[in-house]
């Protein structure tokens, strides 16, 4: 059984050896110009304790983190530190006191030596004032033993690989006596050995008694490593307890904010109708690798077919996506367009044979803010509206005018700026541009996040019309309606490969679930996690449009659903 | 004025279209709009200011000899930054332009056994091979920009005055008419300085290749994805720079009938950018602005002649100079700031 917010105060005794603790907060809020980033979040670190912190993109965890270290300060809410009342300052005032934080990008100078970058800033001094080298070489030969790192404390860091900086990273945070260290997706760009290494390094502190935060969104490690864990969702905690209290389809679904479907009728623009799928697929995947993020991915689409592309962040889908279109480089497999296969990482050429890629990051990889929304949907097929590399006026705003009233982009003129306009008129925008190129294969990555609700149904509706006019569709979405109604097909990876394949009836809430955890799914698991009865999920098997669940979990109950994504300017 | 009635204008427009988009419009678009409109006319309202202080306060200012004076001593300025604003709208910069300019100059009258065309040929290749240097070193290798024309603009100079040696007087009549000759009261400087703004303005504005840079300084990501040539692009952008500070070095050194490979161009580059800066171009790329950088160009010659045509020590000039481009660069920070 899971416990609930409410329980959280019940003393944790035994099992991985928790003591006192160390870092507690409570009712945290904290709000940047009018959107709740925390809701009253609270967590409590223990001695000896290892607390995976875990949460979708958007969930408060790393405004949590950078309330505890002292970057932000918070609006609301109770920090207290070895059991006093803290508010630091900055982050250097939470590492003074003992706070000492990694983060996924190792920051350190990578010219000096690994001893260097453990003392940098607070090196041992001779009674002259100078750097006394050799006291800093001793001290930290000291502490990478303690820690159980092999590693040259006079080589220079940036010779050393991602994972071993990493270690050092965190033998710089330890060196300064931390009581608490916050590891921030400490092992996202770290290879599958180094990232044993760092859980050795990890669980040494732990057995020091350091309390340590661990946020990752790789479930394995997270089960792998941790004592206990506090799951966040829309700026509040949902769940805080012990790691062997909860299994994985439980965390999911708790982290989700989704237990068995609650949704009568339907809640998305697609409408429910399965395309109809015949001959050869246009798009054909085979063996897809790219190094640590993709493994091994098959992927087919047929012409009129929507395939969903599921998982959890970090689970690979961009990078597929990414892949296939060639904005990756890869380091196996095939992808073919209509039985001709691509070279591997040529954009252009993609482009050529018909792939379209819509990416998640609107504002990095997608508009271009200064250029008007006339030339930011024409980006991509400039050659076309041009004649011997003059653009013709007459051929662009033609077509342009068309997508424009097509796809009801509200701009004041084509010739407004792009980022002046509102995320569902930009996403519009980017939607016109890839169209424009006339694809065969549209790769859509999240295509309804951070847009209003009126846009998004307009944008939903749109992905079904086009492929009911014979584009194959791959859509990629956290939000398991728009997998459910939308899709004919789900692919759902975990950790970079295929985990399963859903189609028709089968694409369900429970399934979907157990499979982005990467679970080997049984109904009884589902049941025996989310608290249901019997007569619960026999409707859910049973029929296509399930009724809402009666019950779900307390805690979970009184969550507020809705997007807490911001509206981007 | 124009600033009064341009923001509701734009609201008008824009009310129509936007509301489900853009919540509380009012404040923040009116705003946003006034930056906008200081960032974009500011140059051209100082010019203006600039032409009026001196019609009244200097004598002769307003004269055929003095006008034309203005426009030669700023023909070279105008060719080079027309360069640097499309290597600024990619985000990067060229510091190389000082010493292609002496570079070209040093090379030119070496080769002027091959008749004056020919020798003008290899002064202004000298710049597109430098360029290439450059380009490559920036796209294929990625050398940040200020790095890769840092090393060349040192290299380059070095190299002109390895080649060039001493001051070289140049007595090719060629050479000696394009310097100082006219036509139809216009001197052929000014007029080279002419067809380069048409030329690179038609570049930027209407072609393909012009959409592509403003595209690549605005967001490379998206340009990468929209299958864009970001790599040949950036490659020609330099040479397009090199190529004009070539020219500006034959022209100059033409003009002065002598190459001296230690003077010419020197501090170009602090000129150019000025310009560039004063003229509405944003240092972070995505966009270029032709009139801009030419309006930008007369803004500095004029203050410093007007300073100089009023005995106002060098060091002085050189002060209130630099309080200008600190006040542009303001202006365009101040915008952005506004925004985020």
């Amino acid at each position: 059984m899971t416990l609930t917010a409410t329980e959280k105060a019940l003393p944790t005794d035994g099992g991985g050896g928790a003591g006192e603790v160390l870092f507690d907060a409570t009712g945290v809020r904290k709000s940047f110009g009018g959107v709740h980033a925390l809701r009253g979040a609270h967590i409590t670190v223990r001695s000896g304790e290892i607390h995976a912190l875990i949460g979708e993109n958007g969930a408060g965890k790393s405004t949590l983190i950078k309330v505890l270290t002292g970057v932000y300060e918070p609006d609301a809410g109770e920090l207290r530190f070895l059991g006093e009342d803290v508010q630091f300052a900055s982050p250097a005032a939470a590492q003074d006191a003992g706070v000492a934080t990694v983060y996924q990008e190792v920051n350190l100078v990578p010219v000096l030596s690994v001893a260097r970058n453990i003392y940098l800033g607070r090196e041992p001094r001779t009674r002259w004032g100078t750097v006394d080298i050799k006291a800093m070489h001793r001290k930290a030969r000291e502490l990478v033993r303690r820690l159980g790192i092999d590693v040259d404390v006079t080589g220079e860091l940036g010779r050393l690989g991602l994972g071993v900086q990493q270690m050092v990273a965190l033998a710089r945070a330890v060196s300064v006596d931390a009581r608490v260290v916050i590891m921030d997706e400490p092992t996202s760009s770290l290879e599958p050995r180094e990232v044993e290494t760092l859980f050795g390094v990890a669980r040494n502190l732990r057995d020091q008694g350091v309390g340590i935060v661990f946020v990752s969104h790789r479930l394995d490690e997270l089960f792998a490593l941790c004592d206990a864990l506090t799951i966040m969702r829309d700026g509040e905690v949902v769940h805080t307890g012990r790691i062997e209290d909860i299994d994985r389809s439980g965390l999911v679904s708790l982290m989700l904010g989704r237990t068995i479907d609650d949704v009568v009728g339907s809640s998305t623009g697609f409408t429910r109708e399965s395309h109809v799928v015949e001959g050869e697929p246009v798009l054909s995947v085979r063996g897809l690798e790219a190094r640590h993020r993709v493994h091994d991915v098959d992927l087919d689409v047929h012409r009129g077919e929507i395939v969903g592309l599921g998982g959890l962040l970090g689970s690979g889908r961009s990078e597929t996506v990414k892949a296939v279109y060639g904005a990756l480089q890869t380091e196996g497999g095939t992808v073919s367009v209509d039985g001709k296969q691509l070279r591997r990482g040529d954009v252009p050429r993609s482009l050529r044979s018909g792939i379209a890629l819509l990416s998640e990051d609107r504002k990095a990889e997608g508009v271009v803010p200064d250029l008007s929304v006339r030339d930011n949907i024409a980006l991509a097929v400039l050659s076309r509206v041009s004649r011997f590399g003059v653009v013709s006026d007459k051929k662009m705003d033609d077509l342009v005018d068309v997508f424009m009233k097509r796809l009801k982009i509200k701009a004041s003129s084509p010739h407004q700026k792009v980022r002046e306009l509102s995320g569902g008129n930009q996403q519009k925008v980017l939607l016109a541009r890839w169209l424009c190129t006339e694809p065969t294969v549209f790769l859509l990555d999240e295509p309804t996040r951070g847009i209003d609700v009126g846009a998004k149904r307009e944008v939903q509706a749109l992905i079904g019309e086009l492929a009911e006019r014979g584009l194959g569709v791959v859509m990629i979405s956290s939000e398991v309606e728009e997998l459910m109604e939308g899709t004919d097909r789900v692919v759902v990876l975990h950790d970079g490969g295929v985990s399963e394949v859903l189609s028709g009836q089968d694409i369900t809430n429970a399934r979907l679930l157990a499979a982005m955890a990467g679970d080997e799914y049984t109904e009884e698991d589902v049941v025996a996690v989310l608290g249901l009865t019997d007569e619960d999920t026999t409707p859910q098997g049973a029929t296509d449009a399930p009724q809402g669940a009666a019950d779900m979990p307390q805690g979970a109950t009184d969550m507020p659903q809705g997007a807490t994504d911001e509206e981007e300017r | 004025m124009s600033s009064a009635t341009a923001p509701p204008t734009a609201q008008a427009g824009g009310t129509g279209g936007q509301q489900s988009g853009v919540q509380e419009p009012t404040p923040a678009r009116r705003r946003r709009v006034d930056g906008e409109w200081v960032r974009r006319n500011g140059v051209y309202l100082a010019l203006l200011v600039l032409v009026v202080i001196n019609v009244i306060i200097t004598p002769h200012f307003v004269s055929e000899g003095s006008l034309r004076l203005q426009l030669v001593q700023v023909a070279p300025v105008v060719i080079v930054a027309l360069g640097m604003a499309m290597v600024i709208g990619t985000e990067g910069i060229d510091l190389s332009v000082g010493a292609v300019m002496a570079l070209s100059a040093a090379l030119m009258p070496l080769y002027l056994g091959y008749g004056t065309v020919g020798a003008i040929v290899v002064g202004v290749g000298i710049g597109a091979v430098t360029g290439l240097v450059a380009g490559v070193l920036i796209a294929k290798v990625g050398v940040q920009p200020i790095v890769a024309t840092l090393g060349i603009m040192i290299g380059g100079r070095g190299l002109a005055i390895v080649i060039g040696g001493s001051i070289k007087s140049i007595d090719d009549p060629g050479l000696v008419a394009l310097g100082t000759g006219s036509f139809l009261t216009i001197p052929y400087t000014v007029l080279v300085a002419l067809a380069a703004v048409l030329v690179v303005g038609f570049l930027v504005r209407r072609t393909t290749y012009g959409r592509q840079v403003v595209a690549i300084g605005g967001n490379r990501r998206a340009s990468l994805l929209a299958g864009l040539p970001v790599s040949r692009v950036l490659i020609t952008v330099y040479v397009v720079s090199g190529l004009l500070a070539a020219v500006a070095g034959v022209i100059l050194a033409a003009r002065s009938q002598a190459s001296d490979p230690t003077k010419i161009g020197l501090l170009m580059e602090l000129s150019a950018i000025t310009a560039v800066v004063i003229g509405g171009t944003p240092l972070s790329g995505g966009s270029v602005r032709i009139l801009g950088t030419v309006a930008g160009a007369l803004v500095m010659q004029l203050i410093t002649s007007t300073l100089i045509s009023h005995n106002i020590p060098d060091s002085m000039a050189q002060m209130i100079q630099a309080a200008v481009v600190i006040l542009a660069v303001y202006v365009q920070i101040g915008r952005k700031g506004a925004r985020s």
